[in-house]
């Protein structure tokens, strides 16, 4: 069994903090980290790896440095890595990167499951799943928040806002994973002295096919045209709560004001 | 100096470092001069853009030298984006029940239409419903596509994207609106793949420029650190997820009806099964469509004490919510999760209770309509997105807050 784990390099907003007077993100040392969702995605393919035996790929479309990214992956269990990277996908919104994650995809040998995190929490957007599996052809289950495989069939746990569904489907598939589903695992000595030797093949626009027009700015229908910071709030009122009473009071009075209860 | 793209003129760029501290990708860096094959110049440092640009365009207006600039790129798209024409909203239902987002995206559909002087139509897939369809009249719909059929009962993403994509198809509107829901936000991605067009997620406004026919979708992004305002310009239909409660409900009229047209759903056979309905919630209210969130994080110290949250709760009628670290404590399962890592809200009223106010938490609520914050210390960062912030006690102020709410 061959299992593809798509994985994204992104800046940790633990350490990401707001320049007060240019009110723009500070970079500056601001560590990247795997996107947290995917690291559930690739716990979960070496979950299904230790039981039962596969191949566990791991590929990340992203600049140079997203190598360092992929050795983690191998110090943790995961097999192969490759670095999907050209210049020529600068500027991809989430349907170029799609349409360049499964070019590569399809240049790997044939995947029976591509595992992907549910949302990247730098753009949130959880696009980049369903557009893989749609170029790939493969039906998707996303929100998944248990997966089992037996015979050639997934069956796993869909989350909706009030409850979930088990639903099942036939390899080769794709999903979209939650981090309630499972807790991933830390690299091993072992692993990180393997992930040191490991040079990171890379993967340019050349060597997945990708038609120049489908990549990049130009492949991008969606264009950001403004960032800005949302306006602070302003005129919040604060109240001292040390006698809990009065303060109770007050703050009812002025939901009751301003008509929200 | 250059990625395709963006343009850093050595002529004029100081090293200045304001493009540095203005990119929200750390794609700009500071290098020496002297590491390229430059001409001689007073300044030792110039700017240099890495792989991390994504265009975004935030760097060029803060250069004081006019040293950046942006290229003009030809971007591929559908010539006859004239042949688009109509506002269209994906029209969610959950046991045949039509979903509250679904007449918040009517209400600005109609006025999007209004602007574009055409037609607002809603897109409905079900079995059995519990109102006719032609209702949504009353919410602005000038027409319901219908696509009614027991294999429809339940939600699938094969079905759903095969009717939606065809639909797309034939009659080509310019602009698609659909909830931000997991429905919404699962096929939705898929059509706008299949029909090759750009899709903006988890909007929080809608804008129209009326003589270019854009949409203009703002959205927030870093967890709601930054604000990014998006368009399609060359393909159609225009298409975004937009997130509950941000957009006011308008209804025009009860008693309006729809023309309700008929969709046959000439369905390919899917490969995914659904074996098993499970509702966990009973009749706890769902958080994401909650009016009013009581939230509780650390401070409350305990699982128990999310039973005085629960009382307050129950007196305000909100659904119960948590920060990360209450979740991770084992205090309240994480289906209550509120922030980067759970779902985001945004309700009339959130209050918020001995939590802290990470930035992941932040990015969950701060577009809340109004904030209450509870907490001990007064410099926790969650009064910084208060309107109404206690300095105190949880365990003596809202005690005292159910107090005052029964005081009538």
């Amino acid at each position: 069994m061959h299992i593809i784990v798509c994985l994204k390099q992104v800046p940790d907003t633990n350490d990401v903090r707001i320049d007060p007077e240019t009110n723009t993100l500070i970079r500056e040392g601001v560590a990247s980290i795997m996107n947290p969702f995917d690291e559930n995605a690739l716990e979960a393919a070496l979950a299904i790896k230790d039981a039962q035996g596969a191949t566990v790929t791991a590929i990340s479309m992203g600049p140079p440095q997203a190598g360092d990214m992929l050795r983690e992956a191998i110090a943790r269990g995961a097999d192969n890595v490759y670095l999907v990277s050209d210049r020529a996908f600068a500027g991809s919104d989430t349907l170029a990167t799609s349409y360049a994650l499964a070019k590569a995809i399809r240049t790997l040998p044939a995947a029976d499951l591509v595992l992907f995190g549910k949302q990247a929490i730098d753009g949130d957007t959880a696009q980049v799943g369903p557009g893989v599996a749609e170029l790939l052809g493969l039906p998707i289950i996303t929100y998944v928040r248990k997966v089992t495989v037996q015979d050639q069939q997934l069956e796993v746990e869909r989350a909706f806002e009030d409850g979930f569904e088990r639903m099942s489907v036939p390899l080769p598939a794709v999903l979209t994973v939650l981090k309630e589903t499972n807790v991933p695992r830390m690299a091993s000595l072992r692993g990180r002295m393997k992930a040191k030797k490991v040079e990171v093949p890379v993967l340019k626009a050349a060597d997945i096919e990708a038609e120049s027009h489908h990549v990049g700015l130009t492949g991008s229908p969606t264009q950001v045209i403004r960032i800005f910071t949302p306006p602070k709030k302003q005129g919040g009122v604060t109240l001292d709560g040390s006698h809990g009473q009065e303060a109770a009071q007050q703050a009812v009075a002025l939901l009751r004001e301003r008509k929200v209860i | 100096m250059e990625a395709p793209g963006l343009q850093i003129d050595p002529a004029k760029c100081t090293g200045c470092s304001l493009c540095v501290k203005a990119c929200p990708f750390g794609a700009l860096t500071l290098e020496p001069r002297e590491k390229f094959d430059l001409p001689e110049s007073r300044f030792k440092r110039i700017a240099v853009v890495n792989e991390a640009c994504t265009l975004c365009g935030a760097c060029v207006p803060t250069c004081a030298f006019d040293a950046l600039a942006l290229d003009e790129i030809e971007r591929l798209g559908d010539e006859r984006i004239e042949d688009y024409r109509g506002v269209w909203v994906f029209a969610e239902q959950r046991d045949g029940q039509i979903q509250d987002v679904v007449y918040e995206l009517l209400s600005r559909g109609r006025q999007l239409a209004d602007e574009r002087q055409t037609e607002l139509a809603a897109v409905l897939i079900s079995g059995d419903l519990t109102e006719p369809p032609a209702a949504l009249g009353a919410w602005g719909a000038d027409r319901v596509y219908w696509a009614r059929d027991p294999r429809l009962a339940e939600y699938n993403t094969d079905y759903y994207t095969q009717i939606m994509s065809d639909l797309i198809r034939a009659h080509k509107p310019e602009v698609v609106l659909a909830g931000a829901t997991s429905i919404g936000r699962a096929f939705i991605p898929r059509v706008a793949v299949r029909v090759r067009t750009g899709l903006t997620a988890d909007c929080t406004s809608l804008d129209m420029d009326v003589e270019q026919g854009l949409l203009l979708q703002t959205r927030p992004a870093f967890g709601g650190n930054i604000m990014a305002t998006i368009i399609c310009p060359h393909h159609r239909p225009q298409m975004a997820t937009v997130r509950h409660k941000v957009l006011a409900k308008r209804q025009l009229e009860t008693g309006l009806e729809a023309e309700v047209v008929p969709v046959a759903a000439d369905l390919q056979p899917s490969l995914t099964k659904i074996l098993e309905v499970v509702h966990e919630l009973g009749n706890q209210v769902n958080l994401a469509e909650a009016d009013i969130i009581v939230s509780g994080g650390r401070g409350l110290g305990a699982p128990a004490h999310f039973d005085l949250l629960r009382e307050l709760a129950r007196e305000l009628g909100a659904a119960v919510g948590a920060s990360r670290a209450a979740v991770d404590a084992g205090w309240i399962p994480a289906y209550h999760q509120v922030g980067q890592t759970g779902k985001t809200v945004c309700p009339k009223l959130y209050v918020a209770c001995g939590i802290s106010g990470a930035i992941q938490h932040l990015a969950g609520m701060s577009s809340s309509g109004m904030i209450v914050a509870i907490n001990k210390d007064a410099n926790a960062p969650i009064f910084d997105v208060a309107d109404i912030g206690i300095v105190g006690d949880v365990f003596e102020v809202v005690p005292q807050l159910i107090r005052a709410l029964r005081e009538r």
